[in-house]
């Protein structure tokens, strides 16, 4: 036993003495560039893992391309895991913190990011996060977290523009809605989806609900859909569990229309799954990876080169988000003299004022409150790929 | 002053000095480094969860190790504790400005409803045994967790409103405390780690004592033999109803303060998945032993972090530590070598 304890101690020191001292801003080198640490967290391990190493090798690229161009702005980028859980999230923040972390690309998922929202807001740290929906992370009931932004929309607003888009492309249509009730993001989009619904006159004539544990058999849903005579399926989950619903519906020879939202994204990519069950599906997204411009096709084809598959939406944004932050540094001219307070300030001011043109849309520009302000998408799977559905 | 030395380091009694003062060693040893050197923010953010770990794994080290009963859903328990705590705390802002009693208080409430939620769940569970209450009590932990998943709870200047399942609610100017599949957003972080390890000291006592008076020796003897306990008058169903609800108490009071360390919290936080944790540290730490629970909570929670320079390995690495530690430290070959090798050195000595 006494062993043990002086192994528990001997674990606490190192603990201490590794993470002492953080370093300081770094200033600008002898050749006039300078360097920013950005930081960010996201799950690389468990579930959720796709969305983490998305935005992780999206960010790498656009960092690469930074570094290795004549810009004077480089960044030094390090992302931790968080397991997508709020407690994790907390202990990656505080290793960032550590590490002294200056910008910050927050955390990939809702759940996680509402956890370390009031850190950043207290430590006075600018985060934008690509994928975290959930209003959570920018604002709260009793107040607005100054520097922290968000490049994707937020859930009520995916939920108002699912809503609007099926009032004006699929009036008439009886609609079912199948999500997942313990999830933030999947119960978010469904509450504002089901009240501009309502407004808007789109009729749902049924909805059921699953959670995590129910979350493999969606006969009992999908029976009662096709008894209700829907035919329109609005699905607000994420894609693995989407991909069972349209097996299933196959199976049982029930074949109306699949509309998903942004969490939908990635069902192409899904090991094992036959994506000739995908064919017509529509989803709301503000990227397609299919698309002409010469930014998303750059992108596209160096993303497939280095990691063998096509980026989703969620790299797209992960991307967006690093050259927002470098057009942001490079508007205030930063020479790195700046403290991170100091450096906060001067990202809100850009943020709230700047006009951005990137991967996931024109003209984006960010409220007070965080939320971005861009053109939502909407595309049709046609013979594999995504195509433009207007 | 001799005599209680003595009576401290009797073989009765080491186990229970040994726990306190490995945590108050432990505790005096960090808060010294707090305040002479700057500790990372890595190191500081992890002391109030640890303790949490190591509070829910004592106790469920009560019904597992000292009953001798499975409990699969001791994060349950810990949910009751935690979002009891939190509506507490959150109703209390006004009232009770100072954050010390307040998260006293909210403790308090945390454990009461926690340990009425294991009297009411024991009625049934306590009359299986074995494989059964394993499922009950499984079962108890996913209804906990679908039911706080559904519960929209919030107050402004004319009380409090309350939905479920739909949220209905139509606050003025007020605050929501639970929202459904979102839990709790902007609580006040009341947490610190003194009142951790002020938890933890009280866990140890209550603990101690019961497993030392007459009610604890009922208990272990209705575990070792029940028929031969039965047969010599010990009321079974009694001693097990003890054990689960101070159990249950104990958890509450682990999830309360963890709850009230973090500015959000989710209801899914407490899956099956962190009642498997705790049965994890507990059978780490050998069934029974306290002071084993309290160092394999310690260590399988801060691993996972040491272990962030290895990125991508890192879960894949925990993992086989996990494999490697348990096969070790059950593996009855291991035992022997280790015995022998210590008898040589033994032996070794006697000749010098």
């Amino acid at each position: 036993m006494k062993k043990l304890f002086v192994v528990l101690l001997s674990v606490l020191c190192v603990l201490t003495l590794a993470g002492c001292g953080k370093s300081g801003n770094g200033g600008a080198d002898s050749d006039g560039t300078v360097t920013v640490k950005l930081g960010g967290s996201g799950p690389l391990s468990g579930d959720a893992k796709v969305y983490g190493e998305a935005v992780r090798n999206a960010a790498q690229i656009a960092v690469d391309e930074i570094n290795a161009s004549d810009s004077k702005i480089k960044f030094d980028f390090r992302m931790e895991d968080d397991e997508a859980s709020g407690e994790k999230a907390d202990t990656a923040y505080s290793t960032l913190y550590d590490w002294g972390m200056q910008v910050s690309l927050f955390t990939v998922t809702s759940g996680a990011g509402a956890a370390v929202a009031a850190s950043y807001d207290k430590d006075k740290i600018f985060a934008i996060t690509p994928s975290g929906s959930s209003t959570a992370l920018v604002y709260t009931d009793s107040q607005n977290f100054k520097g922290n932004f968000q490049m994707c929309f937020t859930d009520p607003n995916q939920g108002v523009a699912a809503a609007d888009y099926l009032a004006s492309y699929f009036g008439g249509y009886k609609v079912a809605i199948i999500y997942k009730s313990d999830d933030v993001y999947s119960a978010g989009v469904y509450e504002k989806f089901a009240a501009e619904a309502e407004a808007k006159g789109v009729s749902v004539v049924y909805v059921g609900a699953f959670t995590d544990d129910t979350g493999t058999d969606f006969s009992t849903q999908l029976t009662a859909a096709k008894d209700n005579n829907a035919n329109l399926v609005f699905l607000p989950i994420y894609y693995q569990p989407a991909s069972l619903i349209l097996k299933q519906a196959f199976d049982m020879a029930y074949t109306p229309i699949f509309f998903g939202v942004d969490g939908m994204d990635g069902i192409l990519t899904l090991e094992g799954f036959d994506t000739s069950l995908a064919e017509g599906l529509y989803l709301l997204t503000p990227f397609a990876s299919d698309a002409d411009d010469a930014l998303t096709k750059t992108f596209v084809s160096t993303y497939e080169s280095k990691f063998g598959d096509t980026p989703n939406q969620f790299a797209a944004d992960a991307y967006d988000c690093v050259y927002a932050i470098k057009q942001a540094l490079e508007n205030m001219g930063y020479d790195g003299t700046m403290s991170t307070e100091e450096l906060y300030d001067a990202m809100i001011a850009q943020f709230t004022s700047m006009t951005f043109n990137g991967l996931t849309g024109n003209d984006m520009t960010w409220a007070e409150n965080g939320e971005v302000s861009k053109a939502p998408k909407a595309v049709i799977i046609i013979d594999g790929v995504y195509v433009s559905a207007e | 002053m001799k005599k209680i030395l003595d009576n401290l380091l009797h073989q009765k009694n080491r186990s229970r000095t040994i726990s306190y003062a490995m945590i108050i060693g432990t505790y005096l040893i960090i808060e010294i480094l707090m305040h002479s050197i700057r500790m990372s923010r890595l190191f500081t953010s992890m002391l109030v969860p640890c303790c949490c770990y190591i509070v829910l794994a004592l106790s469920l080290n009560l019904v597992v190790g000292f009953s001798g009963e499975l409990s699969l859903g001791h994060a349950g328990f810990m949910a009751v504790g935690a979002f009891t705590a939190i509506i507490v705390s959150g109703l209390c802002v006004q009232m009770i400005p100072d954050p010390i009693i307040r998260l006293f208080i909210s403790i308090i409430a945390g454990s009461i409803v926690s340990g009425i939620a294991g009297l009411l769940v024991s009625v049934p569970v306590l009359k299986l045994s074995g494989d059964y209450l394993a499922i009950v009590t499984l079962a108890f932990g996913q209804i906990i967790k679908s039911l706080i998943t559904n519960i929209y709870l919030g107050f402004d200047r004319n009380g409090m409103q309350f939905s479920f399942v739909n949220n209905e609610l139509n606050l003025e100017q007020g605050r929501m405390l639970l929202s459904g599949p979102m839990g709790a957003t902007d609580t006040a972080k009341i947490s610190n780690f003194s009142s951790g390890v002020l938890l933890i000291l009280a866990t140890l006592f209550i603990i101690y004592s019961l497993i030392d008076s007459k009610y604890g020796r009922a208990i272990m003897a209705a575990r070792d033999d029940r028929i031969a306990a039965e047969s010599i008058g010990i009321d079974i169903l009694r001693s097990k109803t003890l054990a689960f609800v101070t159990s249950a108490i104990l958890a509450g009071a682990a999830g309360a303060l963890y709850a009230l360390n973090y500015s959000t919290l989710q209801p899914a936080k407490f899956d099956f998945n962190t009642s498997i944790l705790a049965l994890v540290y507990v059978v780490f730490g050998g069934l029974g032993n306290i002071n084993g629970t309290i160092i394999a909570a310690t260590a399988l929670y801060v691993l996972p972090e040491l272990l962030r320079s290895l990125q991508d390995y890192r879960m894949l690495i925990y993992a086989i530590v996990l494999i490697i530690v348990m096969q070790l430290g059950s593996s009855a070959r291991l035992k022997r070598s280790l015995e022998q090798i210590r008898n040589r050195f033994a032996r070794k000595g006697d000749v010098r």
